[in-house]
């Protein structure tokens, strides 16, 4: 076990959390007002949300009539 | 004092310092910042498709851009590519080793890729007359646990060996490899800008990093238990994690924290994968327990359940248009929900 391998691996730690820490963090209601907003401004477009018309469903066969 | 002890105060006088800095922001949670909120109509979604094809465990599928085909990767050692219109097999890519963990749809649809126990991340070329092995991407001292796509030329991938890498795909060579984790790297999503990716791993964190000049930018804390699930958040501010801790959470990027976490006292399965309706309103986890949970990302309660499937949910997807959502189970068998 090499303890200059130890010491270089500790630089490094040291290094990394000094980059982490140096984030600039907005407040978490901001955020979360962000979110919100982005979801609820999407919220009619997604099909999984508020379901999807069965004529317009590719995944659904459209029921037709067929007249003999 | 010798300049190693010095470190370790250092390094532990910074944990506390991110620690108070993140509290610092910290003047709401997300459960009552969304108490205004109309809660999700509870979700019931039908089974519109059972793909058979497999013969064994399913353990990746991937959507392709174009919101019609996918590809699934299963121990079979195949790759298949299905039309999900149809639900027929539009390809099979025979694969050198059976024991695949990941594949991966590139954007334009002309390639796809697979890797696991191999070490490997193999590309083929779906538009040649034959399908043509076109790199086998071998630098991994690892697992191939995930692997995507930026263009026809560049790979992202995730490794066994704790590290992360991006890929030339003309000389086959690694561009940068992303060194910080500490225990093996189970996931990755890309961001919508393609400028950054998220990593998760079996150290229980999920790390941030920039694709270009590949740092680790933020680490994000929480998980007790390896992290086997990942996904940017459709604005790109927040991601979601699932982990063996039963648990998945959501972090947002700019307030550097976890801001909800998703959990219920009777689920005691492990999460396998996760993926998000295309307004990020919807979580849809897959578990140990067979089952498909879906949660409501903003205020944290679940909102339906996709039950069908024989044996464990290994993966999830969702198409870019987000119409329906795929799960892919050790059943061998997947199942197009909407």
């Amino acid at each position: 076990m090499s303890s200059n391998s130890n010491l270089t691996s500790m630089r490094r730690t040291v290094e990394q959390l000094k980059l982490e820490a140096s984030v600039d963090r907005i407040k978490v209601s901001q955020a979360a007002a962000d979110l919100q907003q982005y979801c609820l401004q999407n919220a009619s477009k997604d099909a999984l949300l508020v379901g999807v018309p069965a004529g317009s469903n590719p995944f659904r066969e459209p029921r037709s009539c067929a007249l003999l | 004092m010798g300049e190693m002890e010095q470190m370790k105060k250092e390094a532990e006088a910074l944990k506390t310092q991110i620690e108070a800095a993140r509290k610092a922001v910290h003047d709401t949670d997300m459960a009552s910042a969304a108490s205004g909120v109309a809660p999700a109509p509870r979700v019931q979604l039908k089974t519109r498709r059972n793909l058979k094809g497999h013969l064994a465990k399913i353990y990746a599928m991937h959507w392709s851009t174009d919101n019609r085909l996918m590809v699934s990767a299963s121990q079979d050692g195949k790759l298949l590519i299905w039309d999900s219109h149809s639900g027929n097999k539009v390809n099979a890519v025979p694969l050198k080793s059976s024991w695949v963990m990941t594949c991966a749809y590139a954007p334009s649809g002309n390639l796809v890729a697979s890797g696991g126990l191999d070490n490997m991340c193999t590309v083929y070329n779906l538009k040649t007359p034959v399908i043509k092995t076109v790199k086998e991407l071998d630098a991994h001292t690892g697992y191939l646990s995930c692997a995507r796509f930026l263009s026809d030329t560049e790979v992202l991938t995730a490794s066994g060996d704790t590290t992360c890498a991006l890929w030339d795909l003309e000389t086959g060579k690694q561009k940068t490899v992303f060194l910080n984790h500490v225990g093996d790297c189970m996931c990755l999503s890309l961001s919508p800008d393609m400028n950054s990716f998220v990593s998760g791993a079996c150290d229980s964190l999920a790390k941030l990093w920039d694709i270009r000049d590949g740092q680790c930018k933020q680490t994000f804390l929480g998980h007790t238990s390896d992290i086997n699930a990942i996904s940017f958040y459709p604005g790109g501010n927040a991601i979601i994690t699932g982990s063996d801790d039963c648990t998945c959470k959501m972090y947002d990027l700019r307030a550097d924290q976890e801001l909800i976490t998703y959990q219920d006292a009777a689920l005691n399965s492990g999460v396998t994968s996760l993926a998000l309706s295309m307004s990020g309103r919807l979580i849809f986890a897959g578990y140990d327990d067979f089952n498909c949970n879906i949660w409501d990302s903003l205020k944290g309660e679940k909102v339906g359940v996709l039950s069908g499937h024989d044996n464990r949910v290994s993966c999830t997807g969702v198409p870019p248009d987000g119409m329906c959502v795929c799960t892919g189970s050790w059943d061998s068998f997947l199942k197009i929900w909407n």
